[in-house]
């Protein structure tokens, strides 16, 4: 299957590339002058290389997605900084950063291809350039069939791939995934983690996906950060070396093993913090 | 579906039955149906009647895209700043509770016997529901609609024309489909006093008069006109919270 290209090949790049940072992010929400308030994130250090596949694991709560939400600009860090292709991250989504989120964002009055196209057209993006790149991201996702459905009409699983499909077409250089298959069946997961490796090989984009499951974040990374109970700090960072080439299969990798049982071993404690966490004593409060 | 439309001639038949039963029980205070009709079928053909049904329905259509504008205006924003929400909630409400025909003598001293004062008291009427559903449609939002916008980088503007303002178009034909009816009732009262033309004073006139089948004619076109309109309303309010058909 050919396909245009929805992002430019990344260029012939230094082996790791710094494509974004994160340095020293902390994150607290509530605070009044300082004081009180919960403690979600931080502080985290990542640096991601351009064109990897990073994948972010931790224990539930422990502000995986907040991490997501400062990265891409949706909200602002508490302290501390991210860099985007050398430019600050301040509160807004910068040009060339997707997003797509765990909850269904499609839009049910509109049409798969208008869906896909909305942000295009609110870009002022001319109709001609909008109709290809709608066309390429229908054909890569497999929602050709239903260009002119509406979202209620389709699986969870479609709809995921509308959502993505609607990222895609803007041309991120850095894709950021908020456990986006968390909703769906185990099967589908599978399948869509496998999509997703293909669109993450076909656009040279760099992504860094959110995800609480082992088998997922071992299946599809280059790297991945494990997370500890909240507040959230990296933990260590694991090297799968994995081919470029790869899809879920690689579940029967000898190695599979290896690094699935290596991010449990980071993770028990975390994960038995975290619901122990969730009793009355507020430990981490200021 | 015919089941749907027998129902509704049954009803209608029961209608007139009853209707027909207290034309016999009381024929000095309700005209036959047969009576009314014919004298509505008067009153269209006659030239006189026009420019009242014209001046109601003018002040009508004026109102309702005030109380619609307003409360799209008013509701929206809103809609899209809980604490400010929490705060205008009560007072729209306490609003809307308030007896408007109390405020009637106000407005006429505002704005003078006219077209003016029956627009703006048929404003206030439907403004206040308008705004009510507008905003909690918003609020009820999932909150990701708003965060994928700004993942797209919409503005703050853009976010809330094309995609929290279509997102919430079910709940806002809910309030224009109840501001509909309370607008007309606003123009309706408005009329009935202090005016010199209109469907409203054409009533009051006939009850002034005592001319029973006059005033069972005018209930009877503005009542057919409501209903129709209502029901029209709401068949789209069912297309659109069931969309897509």
């Amino acid at each position: 299957m050919t396909v245009r290209p929805l992002t430019r090949p990344a260029a012939a790049t230094a082996p790791h590339e710094i494509h974004a940072r994160l340095a020293g992010v902390t994150r607290t929400y509530g605070a009044v002058g300082g004081r009180g308030g919960v403690h979600a994130l931080g502080p985290v250090d990542i640096a991601l290389r351009r064109g990897e596949f990073y994948s972010v694991i931790g224990p539930s709560g422990c502000g995986k997605s907040t991490l997501l939400d400062v990265l891409s600009g949706l909200s602002r860090p508490s302290a501390g900084t991210i860099v985007f292709e050398g430019r600050p991250v301040d509160g807004a989504v910068p040009d060339g950063v997707g997003v797509v989120f765990q909850e269904d964002a499609s839009f049910p009055w509109m049409t798969v291809r208008d869906n896909i196209g909305f942000g295009l057209r609110e870009n002022g993006v001319d109709a001609a350039e909008i109709g290809r790149r709608v066309d390429a991201a229908l054909a890569l996702m497999g929602l050709r069939d239903f260009a002119a459905a509406y979202p209620p009409q389709l699986s969870g699983g479609m709809r995921q791939r509308v959502c993505i499909a609607r990222t895609l077409v803007m041309q991120p250089r850095l894709i950021l995934l908020d456990e986006p298959f968390g909703a769906l069946d185990a099967q589908t997961r599978l399948i869509m983690g496998d999509e997703l490796l293909r669109v993450w090989r076909e656009t040279g984009a760099t992504v860094m996906l959110i995800t609480h499951a082992l088998d997922e974040a071992a299946m599809l990374s280059d790297r991945i950060g494990v997370m500890s109970a909240r507040p959230g700090r990296i933990l260590a960072e694991i090297e799968t070396g994995w081919p470029r080439e790869r899809d879920s299969r690689i579940a029967a990798d000898p190695g599979f093993g290896a690094v699935t049982s290596r991010l449990w071993g980071l993770l028990r404690e975390e994960s038995l913090r975290a619901i122990g966490a969730q009793a009355p004593a507020g430990a981490d409060r200021a | 579906m015919p089941t749907r439309l027998l129902d509704t001639l049954l009803v209608l038949a029961v209608g007139l039955l009853a209707w027909q039963g207290v034309h016999w029980l009381a024929p000095d205070a309700v005209t036959s149906p047969a009576g009314t009709v014919a004298r509505a079928a008067e009153m269209l053909a006659s030239p006189r009647f026009w420019p009242h049904a014209g001046e109601t329905a003018w002040a009508f259509a004026l109102s309702l895209v005030f109380a619609i504008g307003g409360g799209l205006a008013i509701g929206l924003p809103l809609g899209l700043h809980r604490f400010s929400a929490e705060v205008g909630e009560p007072i729209l409400v306490s609003l809307y509770s308030l007896p408007k025909i109390t405020l009637y003598p106000v407005i006429l001293l505002v704005f003078g016997l006219g077209l003016s004062a029956k627009v703006a008291f048929g404003t206030i009427h439907g403004l206040v529901p308008v705004a009510i559903f507008a905003m909690n449609g918003v609020l009820a939002l999932p909150p990701v609609y708003a965060r994928a916008a700004r993942a797209l980088r919409l503005s703050r503007w853009r976010t809330l024309a094309a995609v929290l303002a279509p997102a919430a178009v079910p709940e806002i034909v809910t309030g224009v489909r109840i501001g509909f009816s309370v607008t007309l009732l606003g123009v309706f009262i408005g009329e009935m006093f202090s005016s010199q033309r209109g469907l409203g004073f054409l009533l009051m006139n006939a009850i002034g008069l005592h001319d029973v089948p006059t005033m069972l004619a005018i209930i009877l076109m503005v009542g057919a006109f409501a209903v129709t309109a209502n029901a029209a309303l709401l068949a789209l309010e069912h297309r659109l919270h069931h969309r897509p058909a």
